[in-house]
């Protein structure tokens, strides 16, 4: 049963629209974050002053690939809902908001994307 | 109607930001910085799979003064958003909005991001030792 009118599903309005899909989804990924980042930047800084060999076989090893491309969803699903909030509350004008958000979007997909990729090439040893 | 004199609400310039609000501004800006500095990430994943000669390019900078001080602004930036991040998930589990609670989780996430940025670079440093 839906609380909302009939005329306020048409026009997609209503309290939370797709709100409660969004936060939970930034919760979601926050706890996946908090894992997958403290053990990422421990391995960066051990590897920090490594040679090309050894940092190339350290990230391309095949847990450590998997473990980095997950932070690489998670994190970059995180930054784009993040970036959303930032530009829904301080850009007042809509369309400029929309544009912003769609481009933030489509950044981050595209570096995601890349980071996948850099990652693969490495364990698969391009 | 006279709309001027109904009272306003407290405006942000008025008085000193507590210490809990700072933070608060303080997550977003960390957030807001951390997702422009993915692309370093990229950039450095993007290096490595390029192979030495590229990989040896973005090891010389992030090793360059420049490289070393965005890295610092960057690891802090991660630590205090992750630990102001989990205090945010542990008020959505509805615990710790007392005044006083609060207070106290202020400096843990201050005392926390801080800690964290120095055992980074401490093992950063001492395994280059190593090496």
């Amino acid at each position: 049963m839906s609380l909302r009118t009939p005329l306020g599903q048409a026009k997609c309005l209503g309290s939370a629209k797709k709100g409660f899909h969004h936060w939970w989804a930034q919760r979601v990924t926050a706890v996946a974050l908090i894992p997958l980042t403290i053990w990422f930047a421990y391995k960066v800084a051990v590897l920090s002053m490594s040679d090309y060999q050894t940092v190339s076989e350290s990230i391309g090893s095949p847990w450590s690939a998997a473990l980095i491309v997950s932070l690489i969803v998670a994190a970059f699903y995180h930054a784009a809902l993040g970036m959303q909030v930032i530009y829904e509350d301080y850009v007042s004008n809509k369309a400029v908001r929309i544009a912003a958000i769609m481009a933030t979007n489509l950044l981050l997909f595209l570096l995601a994307t890349a980071a996948t990729i850099a990652v693969l090439r490495i364990a698969l040893g391009g | 109607m006279s709309s001027n004199n109904r009272p306003l609400s407290p405006h942000l310039d008025v008085y000193r930001l507590p210490l809990s609000a700072l933070i608060s501004i303080v997550h977003r800006g960390t957030g807001a910085f951390l997702t422009t500095g993915t692309i370093v990430l990229v950039w450095w994943l993007v290096a490595l799979a390029g192979g030495e000669a590229s990989f040896m390019g973005a090891q010389d900078f992030m090793s360059g003064f420049i490289g070393r001080l965005v890295l610092f602004g960057w690891s802090f930036a991660l630590f205090f958003h992750l630990a102001n991040g989990i205090r945010h998930l542990v008020w959505d589990a509805g615990y710790g909005f007392e005044k006083d609670e609060v207070e106290k989780s202020s400096f843990i996430v201050i005392g926390t991001s801080a800690f964290l940025t120095i055992m980074i670079w401490v093992v950063a440093f001492s395994s280059g030792a190593g090496v």
